[in-house]
Order: C-alpha cells, then sequence, then structure tokens
C-alpha cells in the first residue's frame, strides 16, 4: 500500500482568490458573504450568497478551450493552475507522466437553462452553439481540465451532493494507496450563478438574516436561520509518497484516512448513525486513537438539525469538548459541491501555519453544540492531525483524515 | 446590404468569434486555415450566421465552400443577391 501525501492546494473562493487571501481571512475571521439584489429581484427567498467574480480567461485561454467551459470549471481551472505551481508540476512533467484528475461537482445549471431558452427562442438545435453540451454535463470542471492540461490518467467526477469533493479527495487517496495512479488532481467546484440554487431555496433552507450578510452563516449558534450558499473552486494534489519524495516536493499533508457511509434515511433531514459510521471508519482506516486528532473541520453549514446531529455525531466518536471543532462555512457560506476540497484546502493551511480559524457568528450555542470545543476566535494551536467531515443530500457522508508529515 | 457591407460585417464578426486578426482575412484566404477551425466551430458558426443575417443554413452548406471569398458569395446570395459596390 502506498502512502498518500497532498504537495500542492489550489483555491478561488468567496474568502479569497488564491491561498494568501485566503489564509488571511482564515485567520483574521472574515465573511465572503455578501447580498445579492439581482437574486431578490429574480423572486428569490434570501439573496445572501458567498459570491466571487467571474474570471477573465480570454487571452489566457483559446477560445476552443474556453467555449466548453461552465463557470465553476474556470474556477477550478484558476484554483489548478495555483494547485499545480504549490506543488511544483509543470506541463513537461504532466506530459512525461501519467496524471489523473478527480473533481466533486453535482450541477452546471446556467448552461442548461441557457441551452433551453435557446432551444425554446429558436426551436432549432443547431443554433445552440458548441460550447454548452460540455458546459452543461458535471463533468465539465474534469474534461475540460483534462483537455486544457493533456492529462492522461483517471478522469471522471464525482457527484456526492455536498459531499461531492470530499469524496473525490477520497477516491482520488484509494487509488494512488492501491497503486493504481501516482499523481491525481483533485477538488470540488461550484458554480455561483442564482439558477444553481433557485430550488434550493424553495426549500426554505437558506438564512433570511438578509440585513446582516456577515452575520447570516452562524453554524452550531442557537440563532441560526439557515445556511448561506456560495461557490468555487479547490485544488489538492495527491501524490504517491515515493513519488513526492522523488521529485523533492514540498509535502504538506498525508491524507491517512477515508471513512463513508450512507444514512439510509431521509432525502434531506440528516441523522447521526450515518456521520458516527464515517467517523468511525476514518478512524478505522488511520489506526489512530480518537486523543490523536488536534482538530475537527466539520460540516455544519448552519442548519438547527444538521448542526445539532453533528455536533452529537462529534461527541459520540470523541467525547465531549475534547478537541477544536469549527465550521469554516461561518466564513464562507456552504460551498456545497466545493465544500470538502476546499475545507481540506483551508485545514492544510492551518496545520502549515499552527492556528485553528474561528468559528464566527458563534455567540449563543446550543445544547448539543455547547457540547462541542467551538473556538469563535482565532486559536494558536499546533494541529498534527486534522479530520474533515462533508455530509449531503440523499444521506451521503464522507470523513478524511489528514496528518502533519 | 452592399456586398462590401457583408464583407465588413463578416470580418468583424469572424475576426471578435475566432480571435484572429481582421486583417488575415482576405478573400483569397482558406476559411479553415485563417479561423483554425475544427468540427465543432462550424456548428459556432451556423449559429452565427442566424444571429448576424438572420438566416439559417446547415453544416453541409460549407462542404463547398473553401475560401473566404465563397464565404462572403454565400452569405450574399442568401440575403438577397448584394452585388460588389
Amino acid at each position: 500500500m502506498n502512502r498518500v501525501v497532498i504537495t500542492g492546494v489550489g483555491i478561488y473562493s468567496c474568502i479569497g482568490k488564491n491561498i494568501d487571501e485566503v489564509r488571511q481571512s482564515l485567520y483574521q475571521g472574515r465573511s465572503g458573504i455578501i447580498f445579492d439584489p439581482v437574486r431578490k429581484e429574480m423572486g428569490f427567498r434570501s439573496a445572501l450568497i458567498g459570491m466571487v467574480d467571474e474570471p477573465v480567461l480570454k487571452g489566457i485561454l483559446d477560445r476552443r478551450s474556453r467555449a466548453g467551459m461552465a463557470e465553476e470549471a474556470e474556477y477550478a481551472y484558476l484554483s489548478t493552475l495555483e494547485a499545480l505551481k504549490m506543488a511544483g508540476i509543470d506541463q513537461d512533467f504532466i506530459d512525461r507522466n501519467e496524471i489523473g484528475i478527480l473533481f466533486g461537482n453535482d450541477s452546471s445549471a446556467r448552461a442548461t437553462v441557457e441551452t433551453t431558452d435557446i432551444l425554446r427562442a429558436k426551436k432549432d438545435t443547431t443554433l445552440i452553439g458548441s460550447g454548452y453540451v460540455f458546459q452543461s454535463m458535471n463533468s465539465t470542471v474534469t474534461m475540460n481540465l483534462a483537455t486544457i492540461f493533456k492529462l492522461r490518467g483517471v478522469n471522471f467526477s464525482v457527484s456526492g451532493a455536498c459531499a461531492s469533493g470530499s469524496h473525490a479527495i477520497g477516491l482520488a487517496y484509494l487509488l494512488i494507496k492501491q497503486g493504481l495512479q501516482k499523481h491525481v488532481i483533485c477538488g470540488g467546484a461550484q458554480e455561483v450563478n442564482p439558477y444553481t440554487f433557485a430550488s434550493f431555496d424553495a426549500l426554505g433552507a437558506f438564512s433570511v438574516r438578509e440585513n446582516e450578510p456577515q452575520k447570516a452563516s452562524r453554524p452550531f449558534d442557537r440563532n441560526r436561520d439557515g445556511l448561506v450558499p456560495s461557490g468555487g473552486a479547490a485544488t489538492v494534489i495527491l501524490e504517491s509518497y515515493e513519488e513526492a519524495v522523488k521529485r523533492g516536493a514540498t509535502i504538506l499533508g498525508e491524507i491517512i484516512g477515508y471513512g463513508f457511509s450512507s444514512n439510509g434515511d431521509h432525502i434531506s433531514q440528516p441523522n447521526v448513525d450515518g456521520p458516527v459510521r464515517s467517523l468511525q471508519m476514518a478512524m478505522r482506516d488511520a489506526g489512530i486513537e480518537v486523543r490523536d486528532v488536534d482538530y475537527i473541520n466539520a460540516h455544519a453549514t448552519s442548519t438547527p438539525i444538521g448542526d445539532a446531529n453533528e455536533a452529537k455525531a462529534i461527541c459520540s466518536v470523541f467525547g465531549e469538548r475534547s478537541l477544536p471543532v469549527t465550521s469554516t462555512k461561518s466564513m464562507t457560506g456552504h460551498e456545497c459541491w466545493m465544500a470538502g476540497a476546499s475545507e481540506i484546502v483551508y485545514s492544510t493551511l492551518m496545520m502549515r501555519d499552527n492556528f485553528v480559524a474561528p468559528n464566527i457568528n458563534l455567540e449563543h450555542p446550543d445544547e448539543d453544540s455547547a457540547k462541542l470545543f467551538i473556538p469563535d476566535k482565532t486559536l494558536e494551536r499546533n494541529i498534527d492531525v486534522y479530520l474533515s467531515n462533508s455530509f449531503g443530500f440523499g444521506g451521503t457522508n464522507s470523513s478524511l483524515i489528514v496528518k502533519r508529515v | 446590404m452592399t456586398f462590401d457591407q457583408i464583407i465588413h460585417k463578416t470580418n468583424v464578426w469572424l475576426a471578435d468569434e475566432f480571435e484572429v486578426d481582421e486583417s488575415s482575412l482576405t478573400p483569397d484566404a482558406n476559411l479553415k486555415d485563417a479561423l483554425d477551425l475544427d468540427s465543432l466551430d462550424y456548428v459556432d458558426i451556423v449559429a452565427g450566421i442566424e444571429s448576424i443575417f438572420g438566416f439559417k443554413v446547415k453544416t453541409e452548406d460549407f462542404k463547398s465552400i473553401v475560401s473566404l471569398q465563397d464565404f462572403y458569395d454565400f452569405i450574399a446570395k442568401r440575403v438577397g443577391n448584394a452585388e460588389p459596390a
């Protein structure tokens, strides 16, 4: 079995467009949530969003490369450029080696809506153009990046709702561990346009604290009133330890555990048992004790039942107030398909720089969150091992454990 | 629309859409080479013609078009027998 290490990370998010900006935001507890008047005009119940700018790639990528890229693929292109650079992997290395790509993504709504609009208006499919087919598929990120970077290894996308990014990293870890791949570009991406979140908004799951956007995402707080959607892209470069050492790459961490489960329960209401089994499986895979884990990056999205059940699950496995637990979604909002990957990036930066980012907006813990140690201010803390949870609709759960090398 | 207007409109569109220098779009230039077209690009030309000149074509119509001059002539014929100004 191969050891699997992280040698590069990249990020394009509402709290920063690169690693340095994001590291600053995490350390300072800065929120990226805004009020978007466009959503209000469109009939959204909540106009809150973790907004990211659409990148201008004209002049960077040729027309054919750009034509098939949905916005989430554009975000992922930029986060991947950054991650590859950090890993010291250039195009020459890619051309000489079999590099894979696995990304979590579970929608590409804008392209689908625009395609339908054209078809309805023109009543002729030939007038849709050549790009929309590649933009409208969930695999828009992997198909475009594999083409742009000329990748020749594993190449597919993972659709696992809000655990997509985490499962993509977990699967890449398994492939490398088994010796089937040596280097995999993995991560998660999430579009932010209104179309992608309209039906989610319909469920009444989003916070309506529109007069205080930066206080709206408040995981674990008694006065939370729902999550805030968000997006962007995060990339994590995974390699076998042997290959990373051979290349002289800087190792940012080692993935030592991946656990997963399905709740076998309600489509949108989370439970406790599913996450507990995911946590336990990750711990078994890592072969470590509860006391070895220094930090948990919680999935906690700022919904009452989700936060409460995760708190119960963490307490069940780790005991009460045993280690720092924070949800970076308090700053970023819920980055959905991207979240499982971005939270590995955030936690890896915390491990690298010896701090725990705060769970901002936690003013009044409730009965369940009071049983956890949830710092609401930045904590200077050595982290040797962290765990990251990601859960999604349909009851899909993923837990990843990363260790300092 | 005069033939010169068709040429101008076509060149402005193609230079912008395919990101080439407008000066490279001369009547004797090979359409495929000048725009570096692949099979997918013809789909966008079909959509562009409908959007800019208001008529529908099929990708099969391009079989007889080799040069830019052929392309201008093809458009002129469809927009109403425009003649060189």
